[in-house]
């Protein structure tokens, strides 16, 4: 039955869902069509806190075509969960602008569309508080940050240490709200039958938002199926079940009908979460040749008034350099604002921002190169856990990633390299992210007609996962990629745990090894027999994660920009963008590169466009659309590129692999900023780095 | 809006029209709202799915198509104007099941991630190297009184109304590149 093939893991196989893809084959939530459908379109708050008075839910049903006007007034009764960002349309009260206050169904998607611009709603406004300041006097100090870090942490004596220390960098950075925006708006389309309740959605999880939903209708797990095989995209923002997936089946309930509902771009603004803005001060304190002797990194972050999110922004500074004395805090304020959630790297991406760039200050402060004093700031073991690192590989992700950019023999003055209409200025900072594996389950199926199956509810929304995965199995299964079908995105499948925190490969693809180690016994035993009905075996990796030793597992890199700024426009190009990697074995260099690359693109989106403006006067994000709310367009990316250096880590999971969705995007808009200030002298401590922050600085 | 009192507005009949689409070579009967956009129609109406829904506004470039080999936002596209028109969608680019070498070079590189701006990518591709070998300049073309070259800046100039989220912007013009050379 088996033959013995090369081993794929490491090579770059195509994406086996690529053709799928190229051709439109590949059918995302809002394409599923079950019959006798109705559309819905939802209506969000027009004021920013207050109540919902009444909705003229008569007057839009003589629209022809319209089935129905949902509110909290008429609504199916939810069951009362802890998430109330869930628990939709139940009561008068607006939280935030924006929020669901009806959902009408109709006909077409034309009727339903017109219903939700005609329909009245009459309030009680209240005044909001919407502005996110340091010193807002509702600070507070959550529980924990996201998923579960302690909220401050302290070593040694950080206050004192800075007192004598012979060189002190005290700067405070901001980073701005950010919004996802996968190309994919989030789609559910929900539909009510004798099993239950069925929904095809752009979810990260499939396993997850079934947990989640089944208890809000009362329902036992098993009678939700949620179906998501493509995905458009998520960033974190498919991560956790968002109120459409709640609409949809709502609505599909209260008309008896398959209903579909998607965000509109300008409503995921408000409805589908996006990373807080952010305050850090960043102390650090150091010797004249630059070794630290205090690290103090605090943040002052949103959360919405229904829900907590704490960001877990300075948890990174925790493990990244090694200085004896340090402190860490987080603060949150509740507004009036929609509800922030994970989006890529939460936590790293905002808080190495202004980590990254505090470094590079002190670079210059001490007159050091910044390579060579990261270099000198390495720690031996994780400084605060006090645990050796399973591997750590930062020093050579410096080293080599300057070697290859042509980093040596740099001049450090800034503002003195022009070429032409422009200044150049190179710029480099640290990445890293942590790696984290979740307990999931998988079963691998050898057919009697030849070939496996292996399945597992994992998704695969653009990272690669259905190829890695299809990798890892046909090596343990000892065939060729083609040999195996891998089936994901469907909570009907073996449970798996959600496409984040860069977890995907090492979490199913543990869960996938086992299976298909287990049924390569089974086989054995059998003497390579397939009998009629198949053979299968399955796996749960619960027991096998409970039993790792306690390390400090991440993965490193070291990014590395050229920029040109325009001398009478402040325009910043980033001519070159070079990341280099340790994230341990990679599983497809083709797919792996990408994600990298891809990261990376984000992080320069971040660092010279992105932004949500805040409206205090109306209380809402204003740029709600992606004209206003800019994204690096295929201008603005010219030559990005990244490589990997050769990891061997026995101490992660059995392919050796630390997660690659996130780090990309990493120190990404440290190093421009850094670049930046290396052209002209001015240091832009507030993303973006906006051209006013470039004249108005007095390029 | 609020606060106002409850004569309704007075709701007329959605207006139709019965129309003759012609998609990817077959030509479809159909009757459609006047206000339907050629996108909706795609998706809702004729299970063509390819062409994706980014923005709705114009935006994104995800639901680009090819009306007369030329490439449109099929969400800005009334599909009562295009009852005349030949159109082309991502489904359409394969001939007899063989992908067209735009889809092939997609793959190859690695243009994509999770797919959903993928669609429009590729047909806006294909309409742009007809461009530039019908010698249309663009806003970064030097000479635009000779023929334009399909070098990386030209590709990403006239690519950016396509936006990818996930960054494949590096591949895409990799992959453009390599079939319009
Ligand atoms: S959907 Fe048409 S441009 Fe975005
Ligand atoms: S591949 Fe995901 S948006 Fe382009």
């Amino acid at each position: 039955m088996t033959t013995v093939a090369a081993p794929s893991a490491g090579t770059a196989l195509d994406r086996v869902d690529g053709p799928e893809k190229v051709t439109g084959r590949a059918r995302y939530a809002y394409e599923n069509v079950p019959a006798d459908l109705a559309y819905a379109v939802v209506v969000q708050a027009t004021v920013s806190r207050g109540e919902v008075r009444a909705v003229d839910a008569d007057s839009v049903l003589q629209l022809p075509g319209m089935i129905a006007t949902i509110w909290h007034e008429n609504a199916p009764r939810l069951a009362p969960v802890e998430d109330a960002e869930l628990t939709v349309l139940q009561s008068p009260r607006v939280a935030y602008r924006g929020q669901v206050v009806a959902v009408v169904v109709a006909e077409t998607l034309e009727s339903a569309t017109e219903a939700a611009r005609l329909l009245r709603v009459d309030y009680r406004p209240e005044p909001h508080d919407v502005e996110l300041r340091p010193d807002h006097p509702g600070m507070y100090r959550p529980d924990h940050v996201n998923p579960n870090y302690a909220t401050d942490s302290e070593l040694g004596d950080p206050d004192t240490a800075l007192a004598f220390a012979s060189v002190v960098v005290d700067a405070t950075y901001t980073t701005p709200a950010q919004h996802h925006n996968p190309i994919e708006p989030h789609a559910t389309v929900a539909l009510w039958d004798a099993d239950g309740l069925t929904l095809y959605d752009a979810t990260q999880s499939t396993s997850g938002v079934r947990a989640t939903i089944a208890p809000l209708f009362a329902l036992p797990p098993e009678s939700v199926r949620v179906i998501s095989p493509y995905v458009g995209g998520g960033f974190g923002g498919k991560g956790a079940p968002h109120a459409q997936v709640v609409l949809a089946a709502l609505a599909a309930k209260q008309v008896g009908r398959p209903v579909k509902l998607a965000a509109t771009r300008r409503q995921m603004f408000a409805v589908t979460g996006y990373r807080t803005p952010t305050v850090q001060r960043v102390r650090l304190g150091a010797d004249e040749d630059g070794k630290l002797s205090a690290i103090v990194h605090e943040a002052f972050e949103q959360t919405a008034t229904i829900k907590e999110f704490a960001e877990q922004t300075t948890v990174v500074t925790r493990m990244m350099y090694a200085a004896p004395h340090r402190r860490t805090s987080h603060r949150l304020v509740r507004l009036d604002v929609p509800v922030p959630t994970w989006m890529r790297a939460p936590g790293e991406t905002p808080g190495m921002f202004a980590l990254e760039s505090a470094m590079d200050e002190l670079a210059v402060a001490c007159g050091i190169d910044p390579v060579e004093l990261r270099v000198r700031n390495e720690p031996t073991i994780d400084p605060e856990r006090g645990l050796p690192f399973s591997s750590r590989n930062l020093v050579a992700c410096l080293r080599g990633g300057a070697e290859r950019f042509g980093w040596a023999g740099r001049d450090p003055e800034p503002g003195v390299r022009r070429r032409g209409r422009q200044l150049i200025g190179t710029g480099v900072a640290s990445s890293t992210y942590p790696v984290y594996r979740m307990p999931s389950q998988a079963s691998a199926r050898a057919e009697p007609g030849g070939g496996f199956t292996v399945r597992i509810a994992a998704a695969d929304i653009g990272t690669g996962a259905r190829t890695v995965l299809t990798q890892i199995a046909a090596d343990a299964l000892r065939v060729p990629p083609a040999q195996v079908r891998m089936e994901v995105g469907d909570s009907a499948l073996p449970r798996a745990s959600v496409a984040g925190g860069s977890s995907g490969t090492a979490s199913w693809g543990t869960a996938v090894l086992r299976a298909c180690e287990g049924l390569m016994d089974a086989l054995h035993r059998r003497a390579g027999d397939v009998p009629p009905g198949g053979l299968e075996a399955s796996a749960d990796t619960a027991e096998e994660l409970r039993s790792q030793r306690p390390l400090s597992r991440h993965a490193y890199g070291a990014q590395f920009a050229e920029v040109g700024v325009d001398l009478d426009t402040g325009e910043v190009r980033v001519l070159r963008l070079l990341g280099a990697f340790a994230a341990g074995r990679i599983i497809n260099p083709k797919t792996a590169r990408s994600q990298l690359i891809g990261g990376m693109t984000m992080g320069l989106s971040m660092a010279l466009l992105e932004e949500s403006v805040m409206d205090l006067e109306f209380g809402d994000y204003l740029n709600r659309d992606l004209a206003q709310y800019h994204v690096a367009a295929c201008a603005d990316v010219r030559d990005v590129d990244a490589f990997w250096i050769e990891e061997e880590d026995p101490d992660l999971n059995p392919m050796g692999s630390k997660g690659i969705g996130e780090i990309g995007i990493v120190g990404t808009a440290a190093a421009i900023a850094n670049a930046v200030y290396h052209a002209t002298g001015i240091r832009v401590r507030d993303l973006p780095i906006r051209l006013d922050r470039l004249i108005g600085g007095g390029i | 809006m609020n606060g106002e009192g409850n004569s309704g507005p007075v709701f007329a009949d959605p207006i139709t029209a019965d129309i003759l689409l012609s998609v990817n070579g077959d030509e479809r009967p159909i009757t459609v709202d006047t206000r339907e956009t050629l996108l909706d129609t795609l998706r809702e109406h004729l299970d063509l799915i390819g062409a994706k829904k980014g923005c709705d506004h114009g935006q994104c470039g995800a639901c680009t198509v090819l009306v007369d080999g030329r490439r449109v936002k099929s969400c800005l596209t009334l599909t009562v104007t295009v009852d005349d028109r030949e159109i082309t969608t991502v489904e359409g680019l394969a001939v007899d099941g063989a992908l067209h070498p735009m889809q092939a070079a997609f793959v190859e590189r690695d243009a994509f991630q999770c797919g959903y701006c993928t669609p429009g990518q590729l047909c806006s591709a294909v309409a742009m190297v007809r461009e530039v070998a019908d010698g249309w300049p663009s806003a970064v073309t030097a000479d635009v009184s000779g023929p334009a070259a399909l070098d990386d800046d030209e590709i990403r100039e006239r690519m950016s109304g396509n936006l990818c989220r996930c960054g494949a912007y590096v591949n895409i013009v990799a992959a453009i590149k390599q079939v319009g050379s």
